[in-house]
């Protein structure tokens, strides 16, 4: 049973966007964690360039970053010449792009949370016979609840608007790479303004509540936590 | 029972170059200037340095040499940082615990009912650590690292973020913790009111090496190290007995060669009785003295002339039995007493603290 107001299609582009989300989300808390960690601690001369390359998405046009991503993972790309798939027009390329899109909304508040905790907090742990996984888990961790809940809220939210680099290396198959930034495009291309209100109404009340749910949360544990 | 430290780090602006070898029994102060390295040497000591190079042997048990390096959270030493550094996501038990739920259980030697007693945190135990005061903070950063059962504590400036009166508050329980544990302990200050009122032994650095180490009495007293001129410069003496004057509320400090008053104290738990004299709180006379309201004076040989910084002042090095006093006088009632080496003279003393 659908509910009429959203079509089927339109339903199936929800549906795609919040997976990919999800997916690209899980993702770069696999791989920002660690990255941030490192960036937290290092003072390898390295630090200033990976940061830069982190915050890249954050100035580029999304295009140009999913021109890059077209050329890398599609049909004459370095992927398939040493064996690969094509990855281009498929799921697992949205996350790909998707995570390098969102990468900096992961792995900054991470850093900054890792940064806050401080080195003589870590210290103390391991005097008290913490080892590295234990600190991680029972020190850094509760430490910086409010980095993770902003990085999973923004690399979350980020992912759900994203256009331009779905756009060059997704493509617009409906049903398989077609989110609803790009369903909406679509609709207005079609002057189908009914449709377009729809999804980018839902898509602004979607944004407007994760936002306010993380300040809400993020405010209320300043108090708890310093 | 000793602690082999050798330990080579060099900075860029700063070399560490340690080779002693400390008792691993009562408190060691690790005293000098800032900068002097007095908190690199411990945190070598906890592994917390892991570029030095060396060897560190704790009671025959080898912690680093050229070919191993036990890491910090193997080595068992309880370390309590100058900040604290508790964690803020624990409350005060959570963070007394921490260490100890990590300890196996036969190698705790230390409970928490002890611990909460000693320091005397019963009442904060649910409080967050954000909630309580500085120097109850340091009290249970001192509980989390002793509940670790260590087999040497390190003290990094326990005292030194707090205000006066914090310190007044926290000294006590430190010198519970010296008298009712046998940790070794090595303590980081460069507060020498702290040093002589805690510490048996004294490891004094300059520049990132060990200018001299003895025990605490001889190397505040000693003429070749700045601290015998410092506004506090003191002597520390160990008393042999107490008894007490009851109805005049007084108890009397028998020492090798005299007896010092001092108002009715009750014994320490240690049995040791130390008394700390500031060398300006001590006056010198040829003839025993009149009647006057001064109590305490006692004969004393002169062992040492000490030229001091200010021109107009000397320091007397008194033998009093087996153990010294200072003196600050002037050059004047010098020249006018015509003091000499070995001569007797009476030192009325005006403040005695035990410590």
């Amino acid at each position: 049973m659908l509910p009429d107001w959203i079509g089927p299609q339109d339903l199936a582009a929800l549906w795609l966007t919040l997976k990919l989300a999800a997916v690209t989300t899980v993702v770069l808390l696999i791989l920002g964690t660690p990255l941030a960690l490192w960036l937290a601690r290092t003072r390898s001369r390295f630090k200033l360039a990976v940061e830069s390359v982190v915050a890249l998405p954050l100035v580029l046009p999304p295009t140009v970053l999913g021109f890059y991503m077209l050329m890398l993972l599609g049909s004459q790309g370095p992927i398939q010449a040493l064996g690969g798939p094509s990855l281009a027009f498929t799921f697992t390329g949205l996350v790909i792009g998707s995570v390098f899109y969102s990468l900096p909304f992961v792995v900054q508040p991470l850093q900054n949370a890792f940064v806050s905790i401080g080195a003589g907090t870590m210290e103390a742990a391991a005097c008290l016979r913490a080892g590295p996984w234990d600190r991680f888990f029972t020190v850094v961790l509760p430490l910086s609840q409010r980095g993770f809940l902003t990085a999973i809220t923004l690399g979350f939210a980020h992912t759900v608007g994203e256009f331009g680099v779905v756009l060059m290396i997704g493509g617009n198959i409906p049903g398989e790479t077609q989110v609803i930034s790009i369903a909406i495009y679509d609709h207005v291309e079609a002057v189908d303004y009914a449709s377009a209100h729809v999804l980018s109404g839902l898509l602004l009340v979607l944004s407007f509540l994760m936002l306010f749910t993380l300040y809400a949360v993020n405010g209320r544990m300043k108090m708890v936590l310093p | 029972m000793t602690i082999q430290l050798r330990f080579d780090l060099a900075r860029a602006d700063f070399r560490l170059s340690v080779d002693i070898e400390a008792p691993a029994q009562g408190v060691t102060a690790l005293f000098g200037r800032s900068g002097c390295g007095k908190t690199t040497l411990l945190r070598c000591v906890a592994g917390l340095e892991p570029a030095v190079r060396g060897r560190l042997v704790v009671n025959g048990e080898c912690w680093q040499d050229e070919a191993s390096f036990v890491p910090a959270h193997r080595r068992p030493v309880g370390y309590v940082f100058q900040e604290g550094q508790l964690f803020a996501h624990l409350s005060v038990r959570g963070n007394l615990m921490y260490g100890y739920r990590r300890i196996a259980a036969e190698h705790r030697i230390v409970n928490p009912e002890d611990v909460v007693e000693l320091l005397g945190l019963g009442s904060l135990l649910d409080r967050r650590v954000t909630e309580i005061s500085g120097g109850q903070r340091q009290r249970v950063a001192m509980g989390r690292a002793l509940l670790t059962s260590p087999r040497v504590l390190l003290m990094d400036e326990p005292l030194a973020a707090l205000d006066e009166l914090s310190k007044a508050d926290i000294l006590p329980y430190l010198e519970h913790l010296h008298e009712d544990l046998s940790i070794p302990v090595f303590y980081v200050s460069h507060a020498i009111e702290e040093v002589s009122r805690l510490a048996d032994h004294m490891l004094f650095m300059e520049n990132g090496t060990i200018r001299a180490d003895g025990p605490l009495r001889e190397l505040i007293t000693r003429a070749d190290l700045p601290l015998v001129h410092g506004e506090q410069a003191s002597a520390v003496l160990i008393g042999h007995a107490l008894s007490h004057l009851d109805d005049e509320h007084l108890s009397c400090i028998h020492l090798p060669g005299g007896t010092l008053y001092v108002p009715r104290i009750s014994e320490p738990a240690s049995g040791v009785l130390r008394v700390r004299v500031l060398a300006r709180d001590v006056s010198v006379a040829r003839q025993p003295p009149l009647p006057s309201s001064i109590l305490n004076c006692v004969e004393c040989t002169i062992a040492e002339i000490i030229d001091d910084p200010h021109p107009g002042h000397c320091l007397l090095k008194l033998k009093l039995g087996d153990q010294y006093l200072l003196s600050r006088i002037t050059q004047r009632s010098r020249r006018q007493l015509g003091l000499a080496i070995d001569d007797r003279v009476w030192a009325s003393v005006k403040g005695v603290a035990l410590t």
